[in-house]
């Protein structure tokens, strides 16, 4: 099904879609859609995203600006961080009187 | 939206793994455990080739269903009773073909392009929901529409939820959040068509009997006959088999059936006591079988229309690309804007800015 040799060059842009669904919070990414420039990425973003007011802002970035860590590389980059337990308030055993610190 | 549970039995993908295809038995054993402890996969993760084109195509036949579903209700807008309708109608389609967008998108990141899987439904290579191939003949198929097919498609795809595949499962979230809206305007137009004249009433029935026994067959073929539930089960992505999903569809919408005050054409339809659960009647699946096969009504209507689309927009995406570029070219900085770039704050329509600016 893949690479049936179709020219990829006359598809538009991949863009990952960020969505603010209001102010205070972060923009959280929804989605991803075709659009040939970052204006038309906006305006299909209002369109397929927002059609209930999901949001108040958007992001589109451009797929392959993103850069993502490797799956493989998981252990080596996440799990350092296991066996510092220290690091949670949880760590810590206080006197019930001051247990709520 | 509206998936179908097409088991075919797709003699060139039976084979567990396509012909060197990276295999390796610790990131196989590593996949297993995780589908076993209900974790979920992730596009970049590791997966063996066979679940990568089962979701391929299950996925892109579930978006092409979106998105050829758009025709026979859009059949229908311009001639909607009245501006409400209109409106609504409008409304519904729209979603469909957001639908179909978010389930290209979470297909593409298994590795396929967009114009591939256009290029298999235009071919015929690919399957949509049978249930598509039927004509809306009257206005009282919009109700019907909603109601039972928007509706078994919604039994279909709660348990997808829950699917192993996570770009999958997101889309579907998204999709089951939007759908019981399809449903719920189906029953109010039917409601509002039932209250009115005794035309109107043979009117609703009609389209009940015509789109009964084919909302029924979006389920698919029986379990026994279904040749990928086993596998589809073990990796999340089958949860509950297709007879099992029937009888859940037909449990709630029999009782829909009365308050509505339509009869469901099934002389054997009757509640049974003891197992808690309605008996219907044997569908007839040379009929399925037959649309499924490219023989329903409209087929080649729908397929027809679809390619025309695509061949009618192809200027469009040429000149709109073509534009970009030598916008790009003009703009080697990024921005796209009209204006030379103000201050990120006060740019509207700009590149956003990054994520440590704001
Ligand atoms: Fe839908
Ligand atoms: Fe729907």
């Amino acid at each position: 099904m893949m690479n049936t040799g179709n020219d990829r060059s006359k598809e538009w842009p991949l863009w990952e879609i960020f969505i603010r669904a209001r102010n205070g919070l972060d923009h959280k990414h929804c989605g991803s859609l075709h659009a040939p420039d970052a204006k038309a990425a906006l305006q299909s973003a209002r369109d397929v995203f927002t059609r209930r007011q999901e949001g108040v802002s958007i992001w589109a970035v451009r797929a392959e600006n993103i850069c993502a860590s490797d799956p493989d590389s998981k252990a080596e980059m996440f799990d350092p961080a296991e066996d510092k337990i220290y690091r949670h308030p949880t760590f810590y055993k206080l006197p019930k009187e001051v247990d709520n610190m | 939206m509206y998936t179908q549970s097409m088991d075919l039995p797709q003699k060139k993908e039976q084979s567990a793994s396509a012909p060197g295809a990276p295999e390796n038995p610790e990131y196989q054993r590593e996949f297993d455990a995780r589908l076993a402890q209900g974790e979920f996969i992730e596009a970049k993760d590791w997966m063996p080739e066979a679940y990568r084109k089962t979701l391929i195509r299950q996925i892109s036949q579930h978006a092409h269903s979106e998105i050829v579903g758009m025709l026979p209700e859009g059949n229908w807008i311009t001639r909607a009773p009245t501006l409400k309708r209109k409106a609504i109608l409008l409304a519904k389609v729209q979603d469909e073909g957001g639908h179909g967008l978010y389930l290209y998108s979470a297909a593409e990141t298994l590795g396929i392009s967009r114009d591939e899987m256009f290029e298999a439904l235009h071919t015929g290579k690919a399957k949509y929901s049978s249930i598509f191939n039927y004509p809306t003949l009257t206005w009282a198929d919009i109700g019907v529409i909603g109601w039972l097919v928007d509706g078994a498609a919604i039994m279909n795809q709660i348990p997808l939820c829950r699917c192993s595949y996570g770009p999958y499962a997101r889309a579907m979230v998204r999709i089951c959040k939007e759908e019981s809206f399809h449903q719920r305007q189906g029953f109010d137009l039917l409601m509002t068509m039932m209250q009115g004249t005794n035309e109107q009433r043979v009117m609703v029935q009609d389209a009940v009997n015509r789109w009964w026994w084919p909302s029924l067959m979006m389920f698919g073929p029986h379990d026994s006959e279904s040749t990928h539930s086993e596998r589809g089960k073990q990796w999340g992505i089958k949860r509950i088999s297709n007879d099992d999903l029937r009888q859940k569809f037909v449990d709630a919408t029999a009782p829909q059936a009365d308050i509505l005050g339509v009869t469901l054409p099934d002389p054997n339809l009757k509640w049974n006591e003891k197992q808690e659960r309605y008996e219907f009647g044997n569908i007839d699946w040379d009929e399925f079988w037959n649309v499924v096969n490219g023989n329903g009504h409209c087929n080649r209507e729908r397929l027809a229309a679809r390619v025309s689309a695509w061949q009618d927009g192809e200027w469009v995406r040429e000149a709109a690309l073509a534009h970009a570029n030598k916008r790009a070219a003009k703009h080697p900085d990024g921005r796209v804007g009209e204006q030379a770039a103000p201050s990120m704050e006060t740019a509207p329509m700009q590149t956003a800015p990054t994520a440590g600016s704001t």
